[in-house]
This record gives structure tokens, C-alpha cells and sequence, in this order.
């Protein structure tokens, strides 16, 4: 008997192709939606924590400017490139400092040109953000004295004014000043929030302040700590250390930030919790939509199925019996759905990663939970309305408008 | 019909009241009569006088306000819903009024469906639909869907899907309300014919004097009552 009534439900399942395919519908949707959402949601997350870790490691980065009132950096007394070197020189914990300024530049070599940032700073530059050559290498000390019209390029600048031709030892033009190409870095690729980290030419802090920008502050100090586990404590020692040399008095608000990478991981990831919610509750309103969908198609199709109750049970059927039937169905249109619904978004989230360029995530607990949510949704509400007209006597159920 | 023997169905002072306060109407004012194994009864009278009521009350379909409804001397108005569904499937066979098949679903299967409920194996299963569905004459046709057949035939089809049992007690609500007279003799001559050969006791409605003559015994209702009994002509108890 169980095994007729499972065929029976699969006929009935077959008997109403719209109203099967429109239930199905609305689980696939609700499912592949939310494991779609979130797995982008976490790739793009993990995607931001791990370019953060590229960026260098034991990194520190100290800024002009109050903490508190951020971009009033233009009213804070900037950093000179004696800064750095004292700071190198009194604290043992610092592995590496490098000054560093940059502005917008218009690049040019003969016809074709990008605009890039132009930053100046030295060869602790490339240790301290983790970068290595792909050809040449970095500044001599001669040229970084002398500041010399040499420049490092990023391997965005370099394809986009050479291609894939050997630039080294070319002319190129940085804001109107011709600089000799040393060397190349090797590409870190697209970092998070559409941000190049190729994208750059890097020329002798010397170069940058004389025949740039022409004065001799320092935008950006970046440090690099000996210890990772320490950390908090060279911040606390490099925070100390400028202070005094900025006289600012004991508890009076700093006119500068030491932020070191753990924080800014910190600071992004609250933005990147933020995007995974927003992403949590436009899977959440489609789970929804894809619900009451289900829900309207099993309430529309009640008078038709009451009445079918009603003649199954007027020849013989005992009400648990046309139930059974029901639950079946039910559940073979939401397991259905729900198996469709996976396959496609797993199928669809694996392709926009690899489009967007983000890690694949797998997404076993939203899996589980957009599968039972959709899948009650349908069993619920094709299983509560026969149950009710199950239990009316076989005329009331006939009669049923 | 003598008092001493079970009858197979008994009616004590069965009343049926649809609504409440004005709107009230007893459908049955008050119905007492029994009927024997083997009977054929036809069910006369007008337009609203409790026909229907009444076979549904007989098919076990619907629930009395008061009274007894004995079947083969159990008072029904005490079984379960489970019981009664299960009375139903064994012993009794429907015709509705308005058919009562369902959609989409080939008049085989629609004639199968009786069996399905019973447990029979499905090879023994589909040979008794089609022999059903061969008797009304529609052995042709047994793989339409009811919205394929027209009214006639589809008055057939839940013809053959109550005999296709052989059920205790037949119950037709306007059987061959929708047949030709040629087709209407040729069901009743099938009934007459499971009547007399199966002893399938067979309570029918009808509006036509002709219908009813193929039956032995003839009840007239009237507003809720039964006004005559006849039985093969002559005034009944
Ligand atoms: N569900 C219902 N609710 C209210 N009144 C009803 C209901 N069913 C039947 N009635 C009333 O009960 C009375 C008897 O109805 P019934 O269907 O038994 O008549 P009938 O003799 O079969 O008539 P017909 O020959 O037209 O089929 C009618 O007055 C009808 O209006
Ligand atoms: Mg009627």
C-alpha cells in the first residue's frame, strides 16, 4: 500500500505539471538564492582579509592627522624623513621604516600613457608591503641620495606602457620628469573593493620631494615591527616616540595615527560583516518570496484538492491514507526543489567567484538551513489544508468552494 | 421483509437539518424504512424532497442530526471516521448525482481507484476496471480524461468505478440521468442484471416512472418524508 500510494502521488505529481513546476520553482529559487548570496558574501570576505595579509606583514603605518576627525590631515603638522629615521634608530623592535609620499601622475613612455600614482619613498618600501622583482631591482644608494630620475614600476604601469616588452633601462615620463626604469615589481593582483595594488611607479623619496612635489614632508611612514606578536607594543613605543618628537603634551589627542595592519583587518572587517548581512537579507527576502510562492500555489490549488479528498475518501479511503498520499507529494516537490536549488547555486556561486575573482566558499550551513526552511515551507502548506479536509466527512469535503 | 430477520439497512426517524434559525431547512424530517438484502429500490419525488439526502446518509457519506441509521443491524451513527471509511470501501458502491471523478485522470485509473483502497493486486485490479468500464459500454474509451468525455459518458464511467466491486449495496443519485433512453435501458438492464446475478442490493434515484418500473420496490419522498412505499406495486409496509 505504501508503495502504491507513493506511485500514486507521483502521478498526481506528474497530472499537475503547473502546479508542480511553480512549487519546485519557488524552492530552487529561495535556495540557490541565499547559498549564492552568501558564498559570494564570505568569498568577498576572505578575499578582503587574505589581500590584507598580502599587503605585509608585521606592518604598521603611521599618518598625520587626528584619529578621531579623520581627513583633517592638511590642518596636521606632516611627517619630515627624519621622522622615520629616528624612529628606525631609538627602536630596537623596528625592523624597517619607509618614508613615503605619493600623488595621482600622469605616466607616460612615447605615444601611450596611464595615469598612476607616483609614490617616493626607499628600498624598505618593497620589504615592508611585500613586494619582489620580476626584473631589475630596487634604487642604489647613490640614486637614492642624489635622487636620481629612476623609477620602479608596478606590473599594471608596466603593461600598460610596455606591454610585454623589457622596459628596463627605457625613459619614461613621470609629471613632466624623465625617469630611467630599474626595475619591475611582480604582480600581487586586483586587492579588494577594485583597489590595483600593482597600480604604481616608485621613484627615490629624494626624486619624489625635489623634482615632484618640491617640499620635503612625508605623507606615509610605514614600519615594519621584528616580532608580529608584538605589535601592540611597537605601536605603543613608535606612538610614544613621535609624540615626544612632536611635543605633544601628556593626554592631549595626538595630530597622528599609528594603525597597524591588524586594526585596519579589524576596521574592514566590520565592513565586510556588514556586506555578508546585507547579502544574509536579500537571501533571507528571496527564501521568503520563494516561500509565499509556494505557499500561494498550494492555498490556490485547496478547493480543488479538498474536493479530491472528498472522492478519494466517499470510495473507501480512510483520511491518513489520502494524508500519506499528500505528505508524499509534498515532500517529493520540496526535496526536488531543494536538490535543484543547491545544484544551481552551487553551480552559479562557483562561476561568479571565478569571474569576480573570489575564493569559492562552499556554504554547508546555509545549504542545511535554506533546504529545511523551503522544504517545510512546501511540505507545511501542501500537507496542514489536506489534513484539515481530510478530517471532514466525505459530503463537506465534495461541497467545498 | 418480515421483522424477524437483520435487514441489511434500517432507518429509525432520520432527520437531517442543513442550516440554522430561519434559514433551516430539514432536508429529512423524520425517515423510517428498511431495506432487505437483494432488494432494488428506486427513490421518487421532486425536486428537492430529500432524495439525495437520503443516499448520501445510506452511502455513509454524511452525518444524521437524529435518528438511527442501522447497516446490517450496526448503528452506524456510532462508528469512527476510520469505521466508516472502511464500511465504505468494503460494502457500498456511490453513484453521485454530479460524478464525482477525478481530473486528469484516465477513466481507468478513475475505475481502478476503488480498488486501489481495497488492496487488490494491480494486474487483477486493471482487469476488473476494464471489465467494469466494458459493461457501461465504454471499453473504447478508457483512456480519457474526464474533461475528454462527454457528460453521458462520464455518468458511465462512475458507474463502473461503483460495480466495479461488486459492493453489498449499489447506491445510484440519478444514474442515467444523462443517457440516452437506449443507453438508460442498457444500465438498467446492467443493474437488473447485478441485482439478480451478483445480489448486489441496489438503491437508485430516479425521476423516470420507466426507470423505476425495473426495480421491485419504489419509495416516493416528499419534503423530507417518505410518502409511499411501494413495493413491486403493491402498497408497501
Ligand atoms: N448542503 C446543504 N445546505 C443547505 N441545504 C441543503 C444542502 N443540501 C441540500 N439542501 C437542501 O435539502 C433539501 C433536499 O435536498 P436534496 O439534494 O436531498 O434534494 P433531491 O431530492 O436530491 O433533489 P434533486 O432531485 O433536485 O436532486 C433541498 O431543499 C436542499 O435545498
Ligand atoms: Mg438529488
Amino acid at each position: 500500500m505504501i508503495w502504491t500510494t507513493i506511485l500514486m502521488a507521483i502521478r498526481e505529481i506528474k497530472r499537475n505539471p503547473m502546479r508542480s513546476s511553480l512549487t519546485i520553482l519557488g524552492i530552487v529559487i529561495g535556495v540557490a538564492s541565499v547559498i549564492i548570496m552568501v558564498a559570494l558574501g564570505r568569498g568577498a570576505a576572505a578575499k578582503i582579509t587574505s589581500d590584507i595579509s598580502g599587503m605585509g606583514t608585521n606592518l604598521l603605518i603611521a599618518t598625520p592627522g587626528s584619529e578621531r576627525h579623520g581627513p583633517t590631515a592638511s590642518a596636521a603638522q606632516p611627517f619630515k624623513q627624519d621622522d622615520a629615521r629616528i624612529v628606525l634608530r631609538e627602536l630596537g623592535s623596528v625592523a624597517d621604516v619607509a618614508p613615503a609620499g605619493s600623488q595621482g601622475a600622469l605616466v607616460v613612455n612615447g605615444n601611450l600613457n596611464w595615469n598612476s600614482t607616483v609614490t617616493g619613498s626607499t628600498n624598505a618600501y618593497f620589504q615592508i608591503r611585500a613586494f619582489s622583482f620580476e626584473l631589475g631591482e630596487g634604487f642604489s644608494d647613490a640614486q637614492l641620495q642624489s635622487g636620481a630620475a629612476v623609477c620602479v614600476l608596478g606590473a599594471t604601469v608596466r603593461t600598460k606602457l610596455f606591454g610585454a616588452q623589457n622596459p628596463i633601462g627605457s625613459s619614461i615620463r613621470i609629471a613632466k620628469v624623465n625617469c630611467a626604469v630599474v626595475g619591475v615589481t611582480r604582480p600581487k593582483g586586483q586587492s579588494s573593493f577594485g583597489m590595483d595594488q600593482d597600480d604604481f611607479v616608485l621613484v627615490p623619496l629624494a626624486t619624489f620631494q625635489r623634482r615632484i612635489t618640491g617640499s620635503t614632508d612625508v605623507g606615509v611612514i610605514f614600519l615594519s615591527a621584528h616580532d608580529g606578536k608584538q605589535i601592540p607594543k611597537v605601536k605603543r613605543q613608535v606612538a610614544a616616540l613621535l609624540r615626544e618628537r612632536r611635543r605633544i603634551a601628556p593626554g592631549a589627542t595626538p595630530d597622528f595615527n599609528v594603525q597597524s595592519m591588524e586594526e585596519i583587518t579589524a576596521t574592514l572587517g566590520t565592513v565586510t560583516n556588514a556586506l555578508i548581512a546585507l547579502l544574509g537579507a536579500i537571501a533571507a527576502v528571496s527564501l521568503l518570496v520563494g516561500g509565499i510562492g509556494i505557499m500561494n500555489i498550494m492555498l490556490v490549488s485547496v478547493t480543488e484538492r479538498t474536493r479530491e479528498i472528498g472522492i478519494r475518501l466517499s470510495i473507501g479511503a480512510r483520511g491518513r491514507e489520502v494524508l500519506f498520499q499528500f505528505l508524499v507529494e509534498a515532500m517529493a516537490l520540496s526535496g526536488l526543489g531543494g536538490i535543484m536549488g543547491i545544484l544551481l547555486g552551487l553551480l552559479v556561486s562557483y562561476f561568479a567567484a571565478r569571474l569576480m575573482h573570489l575564493p569559492f566558499s562552499l556554504v554547508p550551513d546555509m545549504v542545511v538551513i535554506s533546504f529545511l526552511f523551503s522544504a517545510s515551507v512546501g511540505i507545511i502548506f501542501g500537507y496542514l489544508p489536506a489534513r484539515k479536509a481530510s478530517r471532514l466527512n466525505p459530503i463537506e469535503a465534495l461541497r467545498h468552494e | 421483509m418480515s421483522p424477524g430477520t437483520t435487514a441489511l439497512v434500517e432507518l429509525q426517524d432520520l432527520t437531517k437539518v442543513y442550516g440554522r434559525g430561519e434559514s433551516e431547512v430539514r432536508a429529512l424530517a423524520g425517515v423510517s424504512f428498511r431495506i432487505d438484502p437483494g432488494e432494488f429500490v428506486a427513490v421518487m419525488g421532486a425536486s428537492g424532497s430529500g432524495k439525495s439526502t437520503c443516499l448520501n446518509m445510506l452511502g455513509c457519506l454524511d452525518t444524521a442530526t437524529s435518528g438511527h441509521y442501522l447497516f446490517c443491524g450496526l448503528d452506524v451513527g456510532t462508528l469512527s471516521i476510520d469505521q466508516l471509511a472502511l464500511l465504505r470501501r468494503n460494502y457500498l458502491g456511490f453513484v453521485f448525482q454530479g460524478y464525482n471523478l477525478l481530473a486528469r485522470t484516465s477513466a481507468l485509473e478513475n475505475v481502478e481507484l476503488p480498488l486501489v483502497y481495497r488492496r487488490v493486486a494491480a494486474p487483477v485490479r486493471q482487469k476488473s476496471a476494464i471489465q467494469a468500464l466494458q459493461d457501461v459500454g465504454l471499453g473504447d474509451r478508457m483512456h480519457h480524461v474526464p474533461s475528454e468525455l462527454s457528460g453521458g459518458q462520464q455518468q458511465r464511467v462512475a458507474i463502473a468505478r461503483a460495480i466495479v466491486t461488486s459492493p453489498q449495496m449499489l447506491l445510484a443519485d440519478e444514474p442515467t440521468g444523462n443517457l440516452d433512453s437506449a443507453r438508460k435501458i442498457e444500465i438498467m438492464k446492467l443493474l437488473q442484471k447485478l441485482n439478480q446475478e451478483r445480489k448486489i442490493t441496489i438503491v437508485m434515484v430516479t425521476h423516470e416512472p420507466d426507470m423505476a418500473a425495473f426495480a421491485t420496490r419504489t419509495l416516493h419522498f416528499k419534503d423530507g418524508l417518505v410518502e409511499r412505499d411501494l413495493v413491486s406495486g403493491k402498497v408497501g409496509a
